[in-house]
């Protein structure tokens, strides 16, 4: 079937639906955040309207870029950690029967039915000194004594790794499913170790989808702020934390609104960059 | 002995066998194609041969050294797949190089041997375009060059041509066959177009069941096929059943075939005749009477099948040697003693 651009308007009607919802619901209370983000805080009510950048210029402060840099850092590598784990495990999933396959997606869908608050407990107990798995490892003599894995760095990394991980996974499949397996036979009679092929013929043959799936789990992580608070200690804590402590308990909104903006140019800008370096790469 | 032999391979998966103790001596430079119907176990045999399938008895012997235990990846060989399996990130050149690059080669021997390469299949000056800018032709071209990079001691290829245009295909046929007695490599192709097997092969090993029903020449397998469903597989043939009398005179349709002899001891058997050798003539005493229920004029060739005793026989002739015959004429069939094969029932 031949695909004819639209001519008139009528042709783009089908459109309207969704363009509604994104107008209802992303256009309109984006701009009110952008509104607000300019507006005068009232200590004793919420806010007034104004046009100042004091919100932008306190968050201007090496504090806060410490906040910023350290929820970037957190964000990529919990990408990264992601797509380590998740891309050979897909991958191995893929060659499985299709019973095993479906076995495996179920448990992984069903990790996805957990609210983030059952995941952060869970991680907690975990990690603690008196029913966590280092009694495990001091039982199995690779510890001399129990310790406490959380509040940790780690801590926050693990738990939001698990929690994204499904995520990854899910986008991944369909990608490798489709990939044909002869690519890799063919790299194999080449004279390729089955680790060679891998590396050389599956990983950039889906580079396109590893790259998209960086960025998806990159945004989402960038927006977690439950799991840091759980699991972490304050020098933990990212600028999604801050925006909601601003936003709920300090009831700064225009400052909590001027943060979440910067926020978004930041992730967007970093998104931009990394779409024009693949494209740059893809040409060259 | 130099070359490749398969000594007593079975491949099961699960309760189904899928290739049956087979037996194949390949002297080296040999051009084999295994041939057979799908299903049969000709690609499962040669996925072994590679190493991507691992034989579930029997071993693999290429010029006296066992190589079943060794991995694909050191076994030395080119492989040609039916999806190509070309890396569609790579251009044309790094394909072909891809294996060089493997081993290790400098950039120079890299770039020297691909051009060598691209010259063999006539695409010089391609190295650097995309393989998906490539036709059809092209990118078969381009899976045998890569395949032939590291000059390998095997050559291997399953189904090659399926994804070609037919006129495109005979043309392939006639370039592969030409560039393997240049380089005189042991080839081992699979396929199911007989016509191609005629063309390409010294060797056509015909499967069927995942056992090998006969191995010999193009040639031999066309004019002594060892069974009917060989027979069958390879061209067209008239399938016939032969009976003796009390005399002892072979008996075709009712008809007895002087100098026709059946094997010692049995009173039945079948009888192949390519339709090139029946011949059409008048009704009479010496020929099987029947009537012409169809004639296909093609131009190149012309085919004619006759009802005879309750049988479709088909005959053809050039037009040079036009039966001139009608639909629903009676003629009588001859059939030559030496072109008779008689197969055991």
């Amino acid at each position: 079937m031949r695909r004819e651009p639209p001519r008139t308007l009528a042709d783009y009607t089908p459109l309207a639906f969704p363009a509604l919802m994104l107008i209802v619901f992303f256009v309109i209370p984006f701009s009110t955040m952008i509104a607000v983000s300019f507006f005068q805080r009232n200590p004793a009510g919420f806010y007034t309207p104004d046009f100042v950048f004091d919100n932008y210029a306190r968050f201007l402060s090496l504090f806060f870029a410490k906040v910023l840099g350290f929820s970037l850092m957190l964000a990529v590598l919990v990408a990264v950690c992601c797509i380590a784990i998740a891309f050979p495990f897909t991958y191995l999933l893929t060659r499985q029967s299709r019973k095993m396959q479906t076995v495996w997606l179920v448990c992984l869908l069903s990790v996805l039915s957990l609210s983030e608050v059952i995941i952060g407990f869970a991680w907690q107990t975990l990690f603690s000194r008196t029913a966590g798995i280092t009694n495990l490892l001091v039982a199995m003599g690779l510890m001399t004594e129990a310790k406490a894995l959380t509040p940790g760095f780690g801590a926050v990394l693990t738990g939001m790794v698990y929690q994204a991980l499904p995520y990854t996974i899910l986008v991944l499949y369909p990608a490798l499913v489709r990939l044909d397996p002869t690519l890799l036979e063919a790299a194999r009679t080449l004279g390729a170790s089955p680790v060679r092929a891998f590396l050389n013929v599956v990983l950039p043959a889906l580079r396109n989808t590893i790259v998209a799936t960086l960025i998806m789990v990159f945004v989402f992580a960038l927006g977690s702020y439950l799991l840091p608070q759980m699991l972490g200690r304050p020098q933990h804590w990212t600028l999604s934390v801050l925006i909601t402590d601003q936003a709920i308990y300090q009831s700064n909104m225009p400052f909590a609104a001027a943060m979440a903006v910067f926020l978004v140019l930041i992730s967007l800008a970093l998104v931009g960059l990394t779409l024009m370096l693949g494209r740059r790469e893809n040409a060259g | 002995m130099s070359g490749l032999s398969l000594n007593d391979i079975t491949k099961t998966f699960g309760d189904f066998t899928a290739v049956d103790n087979v037996r194949l001596d390949v002297p080296h430079g040999t051009f084999v194609c295994l041939l057979g119907p799908s299903g049969c176990g000709k690609t499962t045999l040669l996925r072994m041969i590679a190493g991507l399938e691992e034989p579930t008895a029997g071993a693999i012997v290429l010029d006296g050294k066992d190589i079943t235990p060794v991995p694909t990846h050191k076994r030395e060989l080119g492989m040609v797949f039916q999806s190509l399996a070309l890396f569609p990130h790579l251009s044309v050149g790094d394909n072909i190089s891809y294996p060089l690059r493997i081993r290790g080669a400098s950039r120079d021997a890299q770039k020297k041997r691909t051009e060598e390469l691209l010259a063999l299949i006539h695409l010089s000056g391609y190295a650097d375009r995309p393989v998906a800018k490539l036709s059809g032709g092209q990118r078969q071209r381009v899976a045998i060059a890569r395949a032939l990079a590291i000059s390998p001691k095997l050559f291997l290829l399953d189904e090659p041509l399926s994804a070609l245009d037919a006129k495109l295909r005979e043309a392939m046929q006639v370039e592969l066959r030409q560039l393997q007695q240049k380089l005189g490599i042991t080839t081992i192709v699979v396929t199911h177009d007989q016509r191609e097997a005629m063309t390409m092969a010294d060797l056509v090993v015909v499967m069927g069941n995942g056992r090998i029903r006969q191995a010999a020449s193009p040639i031999e397998i066309y004019r002594k096929p060892a069974d009917a469903f060989v027979a069958d597989f390879i061209g067209s043939t008239n399938l016939l059943e032969v009976t003796t009398d009390s005399a002892g005179r072979a008996i075709v349709l009712g008809q007895a075939i002087a100098g026709l002899k059946l094997p010692a001891g049995a009173s039945k058997a079948s009888l192949s005749i390519r339709p090139e050798d029946v011949h059409l003539d008048m009704p009479g005493k010496d020929a099987i009477g029947g009537t012409v229920t169809f004639v296909r004029d093609l131009g190149g060739t012309i085919e004619t099948f006759v009802e005879a005793g309750g049988a479709s026989i088909v005959s053809v002739a050039t037009p040079r040697e036009r039966p001139n015959v009608k639909q629903g004429q009676k003629v009588g069939v001859v059939l030559p003693p030496e072109s008779c094969v008689v197969l055991p029932q």
